[in-house]
C-alpha cells in the first residue's frame, strides 16, 4: 500500500504553508523593488543627502547667513569646502540649507496635492454621475491651462515665500493625480470584492478607506516620489526666475539664479556649479527610486 | 403553508445608456415573479446573458431595480431607506462566481471575514475573530488561513473563503451566483456538497445560479428557468426534470450530454443564436429559436400560468404539446 500525500488542490484542509509569516502584497513590491539595482542606487544617493541635509546644523561649522568678510568670492579651500559667496556666506552652508528648503518645499508640496488628488478622484468616481461629469470637466480645464502660464501667474498672485511656493506646486500637480485615482477607483467599484463590502453594509468612508487607498496605493507611491523630482525643478524653476523662494533664505533654485550674472557665471562658478549638480543628481536619484517602485508595483509582476 | 419568506413581484429592470456610453436600452429583466418559501434552495437558470446575476443583486439591492417589489418577510427591501437597509443586510449574503475575483488581494482572509461584522459594528476584536474562525471550521478550512491572503491559496479554497464570508453575519438569505462554474470538475463536486450540508444544518433559504441544469437538480427544490429576462417555466426540480413543459426547457434537457442512446436520439439542438436583450422578439422572445413557434406566437407575451397540477408554471401558449 502506498500512502500519498494530500493533493493541495483538492484537499481543502491542506494550506500551502508559504513560509513562517505570509507576505502582503505592499510586502512582496517592496521585496522587488530592492532587487532593482537602479533604484538601489538611488537610494544610495538620497539617503545621504536627507540625512545630511537635516543634520548639517549639527556638525556644519557656518550657518548659512553668516558672513565672512575675509572670503568674499573665495573658492573651496579647507575652511569653506565648497566655497563662498559674494557677500561671504559659505557655499556648503547655503547648499544644505537650500537643500532642506527645496526637499521641504517638495514633500509638502506633493503631499497637500495627494490628499487633493486622491480627495476629487475618490468624490468624482464614487459621487454619481453628475458629480462625475461636474468635477472631472474642472479637471480638465485645469489640466489645459498651459502649465507654466499658470506657474507664473498663480505665483505672481501668492507671492514668495515658503508657504506660497508649496501652494502654488500643489495645485498645479493634482490633477493629474485625481484622474488617475479616479480610474483605478471606477474599476474597483464594480469589482466582486467591493460589490460584497456593499452587501454588507458598506458606507462611502468604508470603501474609500479600506479598499479604495489600499488599492491606489501603487499609484500614490509612484506618484510621490515622481513628483517630488518634479517639485524640486519647479521650485528651483520659481525661484530662478524669482517667483519662489526669496533671498536671503537659500534654496537651489534660488542659488543658481546667481548663475544669471555672466560674473559669476564664469569666474565663481563653484557658487552655481555645486548646487546645480546636487539638484541634477537628487532628481535622478529620486527617478530612479520612483521608476523602481512602479516597476515593483505593477500588478503584473505579481502573477510570475 | 406560511407565506413565503421572499417574494418577487414584476421585477423589471432596463439598463439605460449614461451620459458617456451611448447605445441603446437593455432590457435586461422584464416583469420578473417569483416566491421562495423558507428554507427552500431554488435555482435559477438560464444561458449566459438571460439576466441570472441581475435578478440575484436586484434581489439583494445591489441593483437598482427599475420597478417592481421585492418583499423579505414582507419588508419591500426596493424601498428601504439607506439605516434600514444596512440593517436588512445581515441577514442576506451574496457568494459570487469568479473566486479570484470576490477576494480582496490587499487584505488577509481574517480582515475579509471580519469585515462584515466590522461594517455592522457586531462584537468586540476579540468576537469577530471567533466568529470569522467558525465560520472558516464551518467551510472546512484550518483556522491558520486566517493571516494568509487570498493569493495563497487555490481556487477551490478561495470559494470556500467567499463562502465563509457569505457566513459571518449568519445571514437567513444567500444568494450564490454560480458558485462553481470557475472551478475545476474535480472540486465542483465538494463545494456543491459543502453548500448544501451548510444550507440544511443552518436552515438557509438560498437562490442557487446557475446555466447548468445538471448542478441545479441535485441541489434545488424548485428550478426557475430564464432566457432574455423572462421566466420561461417554473417547477418543482423533480417534475422539472420528469416532465419538462416549455420548449426551452426540453431543449435545455436533451442537451446535458447522456450515455443513454434513446435519450439522445429525441435531442433537440436550439439553432441560431440568443437575440439582443437590447431588440427582444416581439411576443414569446423565446420564438425565433422555437422548434414549435407558431404565428400566434409572435403577437402576445405569454403569461406564466399553471397548467398540469403537479406545481408546473410555464409561460408558452402551446398546450397541445405536452
Ligand atoms: N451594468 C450594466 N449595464 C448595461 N447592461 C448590463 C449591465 N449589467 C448587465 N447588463 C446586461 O444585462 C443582461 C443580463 O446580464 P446578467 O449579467 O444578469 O446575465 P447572466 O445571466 O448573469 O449571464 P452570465 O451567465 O454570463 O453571468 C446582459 O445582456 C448584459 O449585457
Ligand atoms: S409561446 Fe410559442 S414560441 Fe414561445 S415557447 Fe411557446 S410555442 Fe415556442
Ligand atoms: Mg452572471
Amino acid at each position: 500500500m502506498t500512502i500519498t500525500a494530500p493533493d493541495p488542490a483538492i484537499d481543502p484542509t491542506v494550506v500551502p504553508t508559504a513560509g513562517p509569516q505570509t507576505k502582503g502584497p505592499v510586502r512582496r513590491a517592496l521585496d522587488r523593488f530592492f532587487d532593482n539595482r537602479a533604484a538601489r542606487a538611488g537610494l544610495l544617493i538620497v539617503v545621504p543627502i536627507l540625512l545630511a541635509v537635516s543634520t548639517y546644523s549639527l556638525w556644519w561649522p557656518f550657518s548659512p547667513n553668516a558672513i565672512d568678510l575675509r572670503a568674499i568670492n573665495k573658492g573651496p579651500s579647507a575652511i569653506h569646502w565648497l566655497g563662498s559667496d559674494g557677500v561671504g556666506r559659505d557655499v556648503m552652508a547655503r547648499l544644505l540649507q537650500g537643500g532642506r528648503i527645496s526637499l521641504l518645499v517638495a514633500v509638502c508640496s506633493v503631499a497637500i496635492s495627494i490628499v487633493i488628488g486622491f480627495l476629487v478622484g475618490a468624490v468624482a468616481s464614487f459621487g454619481g454621475r453628475l458629480v462625475d461629469g461636474t468635477v472631472m470637466r474642472f479637471v480638465d480645464l485645469a489640466m489645459t491651462l498651459p502649465p507654466v502660464i499658470f506657474l507664473l501667474v498663480l505665483a505672481s498672485i501668492a507671492g514668495t515665500g515658503i508657504a506660497p511656493t508649496i501652494l502654488v506646486i500643489s495645485l498645479l500637480s493634482w490633477p493629474v493625480l485625481s484622474r488617475m485615482v479616479r480610474a483605478r477607483l471606477l474599476e474597483l467599484r464594480e469589482r466582486d470584492f467591493v460589490v460584497a463590502a456593499r452587501g454588507m453594509g458598506a458606507g462611502l468612508p468604508h470603501l474609500l478607506f479600506r479598499h479604495g487607498l489600499p488599492n491606489c496605493i501603487d499609484i500614490l507611491v509612484v506618484y510621490a516620489t515622481l513628483q517630488i523630482a518634479n517639485a524640486i525643478l519647479l521650485e528651483a524653476g520659481l525661484s530662478f526666475l524669482g517667483l519662489g523662494i526669496a533671498p536671503p533664505e537659500a534654496s537651489w533654485g534660488n542659488m543658481l539664479n546667481l548663475a544669471r550674472s555672466t560674473v559669476v557665471l564664469e569666474q565663481y562658478p563653484w557658487q552655481w556649479m555645486f548646487p546645480g549638480a546636487v539638484l541634477v543628481l537628487t532628481v535622478l536619484a529620486i527617478n530612479f527610486i520612483g521608476d523602481g517602485l512602479r516597476d515593483a508595483f505593477d500588478p503584473r509582476s505579481d502573477l510570475n | 403553508m406560511d407565506a413565503p419568506f421572499l417574494t418577487v413581484r414584476n421585477l423589471t429592470k432596463h439598463f439605460a445608456p449614461t451620459a458617456f456610453s451611448r447605445g441603446p436600452v437593455v432590457r435586461a429583466l422584464d416583469d420578473i415573479s417569483f416566491d421562495i418559501a423558507r428554507g427552500q434552495v431554488v435555482g435559477l437558470v438560464g444561458e449566459s446573458g438571460s439576466g441570472k446575476t441581475t435578478i440575484g443583486r436586484s434581489v439583494l439591492r445591489l441593483i437598482e431595480p427599475t420597478s417592481g417589489e421585492i418583499r423579505f418577510d414582507g419588508v419591500d427591501i426596493t424601498k428601504l431607506s439607506a439605516g434600514p437597509l444596512v440593517r436588512q443586510r445581515r441577514k442576506m449574503q451574496y457568494i459570487f462566481q469568479d473566486p479570484f475575483a470576490s477576494l480582496s488581494p490587499r487584505m488577509t482572509i481574517g480582515q475579509i471575514l471580519t469585515e462584515g461584522l466590522d461594517i455592522q459594528g457586531i462584537g468586540s476584536r476579540r468576537e469577530r475573530r471567533a466568529k470569522a474562525e467558525r465560520a472558516l471550521a464551518a467551510v472546512e478550512l484550518p483556522v491558520d488561513a486566517y493571516d494568509r491572503y487570498a493569493h495563497e491559496f487555490s481556487g477551490g479554497q478561495r470559494q470556500r473563503i467567499g463562502i465563509a464570508r457569505a457566513l459571518t453575519l449568519e445571514p437567513e438569505f444567500i444568494v450564490a451566483d454560480e458558485p462553481v462554474s470557475a472551478l475545476d470538475v474535480s472540486i465542483q463536486a465538494q463545494i456543491i456538497n459543502l453548500l448544501r450540508d451548510l444550507q440544511v444544518r443552518l436552515g438557509l433559504t438560498m437562490l442557487f445560479i446557475s446555466h447548468d441544469l445538471a448542478v441545479v437538480e441535485y441541489i434545488c427544490d424548485t428550478v426557475i428557468v430564464l432566457y432574455l429576462g423572462r421566466i420561461m417555466e417554473v417547477a418543482p426540480a423533480a417534475a422539472l426534470y420528469a416532465r419538462p413543459q416549455h420548449p426551452y426547457t426540453r431543449a435545455l434537457l436533451s442537451a446535458i450530454p447522456s450515455l443513454d442512446p434513446l435519450a439522445r436520439q429525441g435531442r433537440q439542438v436550439l439553432k441560431g443564436d440568443i437575440p439582443s436583450p437590447a431588440n427582444p422578439p416581439t411576443g414569446c422572445v423565446f420564438r425565433t429559436r422555437c422548434p414549435v413557434a407558431l404565428d400566434a406566437c409572435a403577437g402576445i407575451v405569454p403569461p406564466l400560468r399553471a397548467t398540469t397540477s403537479d406545481g408546473h408554471l410555464k409561460a408558452c401558449i402551446r398546450d397541445d404539446i405536452a
